[in-house]
Formats: structure tokens, sequence, C-alpha cells
């Protein structure tokens, strides 16, 4: 065969290996790709309320005493301090997303997983949070305590 | 007789010579450290408790938020030797991971790595990881206090990683939160997908040590240079062996079971505080316990990052040591690796111990 012949052979060679492998490449992609997107969970709408009436009336609360509640799909936490101040904050621990609790002995909100504290202004004092818990707004309507992000 | 009937009807059929001749050649090397040899079977003898009663489980569990606690209750109080199977399968699954560690380290120490067996060691530690992700997705299945924060705490360490930590995180999860939907998605994990994977590489796992035979450490094979090893053939001498001790285990896990039940604990609440005492299954408690002590910050990064890097790199340390261990390839000792082996069980053992000693007051 003389050169030019060849170099064309091999240029049809070429053109069916990339024929062929593109396509086993789309194939493959069109495979894998609805699988993978399938695996990702979709996105769930978030309730777009922005405040929580609490089911607990003020009176019902004592002093240096922290109760959790649900504000939209994640744990808050509500601390009426010995001073008679009532704060709320998110209580979702900014370490690994525990949910913390009130300690009523040391005055303090704490997280049980790998024992990280906050102030009752929601500030990180000691252990691995690192971040202060996300606080939230407190209404207090007559008896009638309401929540909404701060 | 039967058996011998069978045997040569098959025989008949399919030339089973291969096989004969391959279990009839088959011996294990008689030295001061063949102990070791008996726990890799250990671990696969464990395993199919956990297959067999795995399945049993699967009958009557339902995975999802609002079920999967009443459906392990169920099987608890209602379904006769329900208590005996679940019991078993968690029992079973603790002595695996405890077994498969001493496995690993004993193989580590022994530089049973070394070449030519390096993807046998690259597959046991695949399958390491693989025995790990089933204890951690099987923990949630029972939808209890503890289970739902270690999984919580366990799927945020995911979402650490950089780039890919929160996609993965939302992966595992099957949505932003631990749900009921996080059940579901561990159960398929649990029961299909690691069960498959495990399968394919377990099979090669198998095929390599059959293939290669057992390792010598290099100390005895130096000590030993010029005389022939003392052996024992495999059929039946070391499998009457192995099979004695399968039988001890099978009788000390009904006595756990019978003994000390698994507990079931508390349904798991979104809306509660983490309790007090929380803490993972044993054999991550090491990590757990590491994650206390590193600082919120340091430097301009996140402690808990760091933290779970250190975790992968170590990972992957283990995973490629066969390579990094140029040495023992040439049948050298190598007193770096192994004094890296004992400081990494030190560390686990004393860190482990730390997580159910250490003071943590409420």
């Amino acid at each position: 065969m003389v050169p030019e012949q060849d170099e064309q052979v091999d240029h049809g060679r070429r053109t069916v290996n990339w024929l062929l492998g593109s396509s086993l490449g789309v194939l493959f992609v069109s495979i894998f790709y609805p699988i993978v997107k399938y695996l990702v969970p979709p996105k769930l709408a978030e309730p777009t309320t922005v405040s929580v009436t609490l089911p607990w009336k003020l009176a019902e609360l004592k002093a240096n005493s922290g109760r959790i509640f649900r504000f939209k799909s994640l744990p808050g936490i509500l601390v009426k301090t010995s001073g008679g101040d009532v704060r709320a904050f998110s209580a979702v621990c900014t370490h690994l997303q525990c949910t913390v609790q009130y300690r009523e002995d040391r005055q303090d909100i704490w997280c049980a997983c790998h024992n990280g504290t906050f102030d009752l202004n929601g500030k990180n004092i000691s252990g691995p949070p690192p971040r202060p818990l996300e606080p939230l707004k407190v209404n207090v309507r007559g008896d009638q305590i309401i929540v909404m992000k701060g | 007789m039967a058996v011998v009937r069978i045997a040569a009807w098959l025989e008949e059929r399919i030339d089973l010579w291969p096989l004969r001749h391959f279990i009839g050649k088959k011996v294990i090397p008689v030295h001061r450290h063949t102990i070791w040899y008996y726990f890799g079977g250990m671990t696969l003898f464990l395993f199919g408790i956990q297959v067999a009663t795995g399945i049993l489980l699967t009958l009557y569990y339902r995975p999802s938020g609002e079920e999967a606690y009443e459906s392990v209750q169920f099987i608890m109080t209602d379904v006769q030797f329900g208590w005996l199977v679940r019991s078993i399968h968690s029992w079973s699954a603790n002595l695996m991971v405890l077994m498969m560690m001493i496995h690993m380290f004993s193989v580590y120490l022994t530089q049973a790595y070394r070449k030519p067996r390096e993807l046998t060691w690259v597959t046991g530690m695949l399958l390491f990881g693989i025995v790990l992700f089933f204890g951690f997705s099987g923990y949630l299945l029972p939808w209890n206090v503890l289970s739902y924060f270690a999984t919580k705490v366990g799927t945020e360490i995911a979402g650490q990683f950089p780039l890919v930590g929160h996609m993965l995180m939302r992966l595992l999860r099957g949505g932003d939160e631990v749900t009921g939907a996080t059940v579901s998605r561990f159960y398929g994990i649990h029961i299909a997908i690691l069960p498959a994977l495990m399968t394919a590489i377990l099979s090669l796992h198998l095929f390599l040590v059959q293939k290669q035979g057992m390792s010598v450490p290099p100390a005895i094979e130096r000590a030993q240079r010029g005389q022939s090893m003392k052996t024992m053939p495999f059929v039946p001498n070391f499998l009457l062996r192995d099979l004695f001790g399968w039988f001890v285990t099978l009788g000390i896990l009904a006595a756990l079971a019978a003994l000390l039940p698994w507990e079931l604990g508390q349904k798991a609440d979104p809306f509660a505080p983490a309790p007090a005492g929380i803490r993972p299954e044993w054999y991550f408690v090491f990590m757990f316990q590491s994650l206390k002590y590193i600082p919120a910050k340091i430097g301009p990064f996140d402690g808990e990052v760091l933290g779970i890097l250190g975790y992968s790199l170590g990972g992957l340390f283990l995973l490629l040591v066969p390579f990094l261990d140029k040495k023992s390839t040439m049948g050298e000792p190598n007193p770096v690796f192994r004094w890296i082996g004992i400081a990494l069980i030190a560390y686990i053992v004393i860190f482990t111990a730390l997580g159910y000693v250490a003071p943590v007051g409420k």
C-alpha cells in the first residue's frame, strides 16, 4: 500500500474508534446521569412561617430553666434566666449539630455530644463549638411567647 | 454411603480433580504467630451470622420514621425468639468489628501486606471501611435517641469535608436533616448496597488468600532460612481448629444475647436535647473522644475540619501502607512502620478508654 492509502485507512480507523468510543461514553453517561440525579434527594419546601407561638404561657416557665421547642423544622431553646429574662436560640449546636440543653446547676447551655458550652447570650465559652448559637427574637404578648428569626 | 455416591455422581459430570487437588495441597505454616491466622476466618464466620440474622430481621423490620422503632419493639417483644435474633445480630456485629480489627492489626504488625500481597491488603482495607459503614448504617435502624444523634453527628462529620461535604451529607441523609428518609436510605444501604459491595470485594480478598497462601512473618522467614517451614494441612487440621473456634464463638454469642439482650432505648425525638453520657458504638469512640479535645479553631481553620482531615489521612496511610513500606518488600525489618502501628493501637485503646472513663458532667 502506498503511504497515502495507509494514512487514509488510519484516518478511517481513528474516525470509527472515535465514534465507537464517544457513543460508549454517551451510553455510559445516559445510564449514570439519571442514577446520580436520582440519588440526590429533592429539596423540600421549607415552612415559610417566620414566627412561632410557643405552646407554653410565660407564667408556666420558672426562672432558671430552659425548654426545647420546634422552630420551623429545627429545634430551638427557650431560656428563662434566674433574673427573669426570656431568651431564645437555635438549639442546634454549632459544632456537629447535636441538640443542646439548659443546665440549671451551672446556668449555661450545654451540648452533651462533645461537651460544648454556651453562656446565656448564646456565646460559645468552652469545648469544641466554633461559633455562638444562632439567636432568635422573643416577643411577649400578654402571656404568649412568640419566637422569630433574629 | 450417600455422600460417596453423590460425590461420584458429581465427579462423573464435573471434573472435581482441581478442587480436590487444591484442598489436598493447601497447608498452613506453623510457627509462633500461627494464632493470628484464625482471626480472618473468625471475622468471616461472624459475617455469616450477620447475613443469616439480618435476613431474618428484614422479615419484620419496617424502614420509616413512623414504624422503625415500633417494628424493632415488635421483634423484641412479640415475635418468638425475636429478642434472640436481634441481640445476636447486634452482638455479632460488635464482635465482628473487634475480630476484624485484630485481624487487620495482626496482618499489619507481621508485615503480611508486603509484596506480593499488596492487593489482599488493599481489598482488606476496603472491607474494613465497608464493615464500619455497615455498623454505622445499622446503628440508625432502630431509630432510638442514641442512634439519632450518632447519625446526626456522623453525617455532619461527612459534611465537614471540603468541597464535596455538603453534597455528601445530603446524599447520606436523604435530605437536609436526619429524618425518616434517612432511615429508608440507610436501610437500602445496609441491606442491599453494602452487601453487594461486600460480596464482590470479599470474594476477591478470599480468592487472593487462596491463590497466594498464608504469609509468613519476615522475622520467622529469616530465622528459618535454609530449613523447610513446619506446616499443617488445611483440611482437616486447620479447618477443625477453625470450626472449634467458631463453635465457641457461637456459644459466647448465645450467652451474651441471653444474658445481656441488646437494649432498644427511647424512640428518637428530633426535638429533644441530646442526652447526657451520649456516645457512639465503641469502635467509633476513639474518634468521638478526640473530637471533644480538638479546639474550636486551629489557626484559621475549624478544629473539627482538621480533625476529620487527619482521620482521612490516617485511613489513606493504612490503605497505601504496602506501597509506602519499601523495606518490607525486600524482606528487611522496618521498625518505623512497626512503631507507627503500635502507636496507632495505643492511641485507639487509650482514647476509647477515655471515652468511657473521662468525666463529662451534667
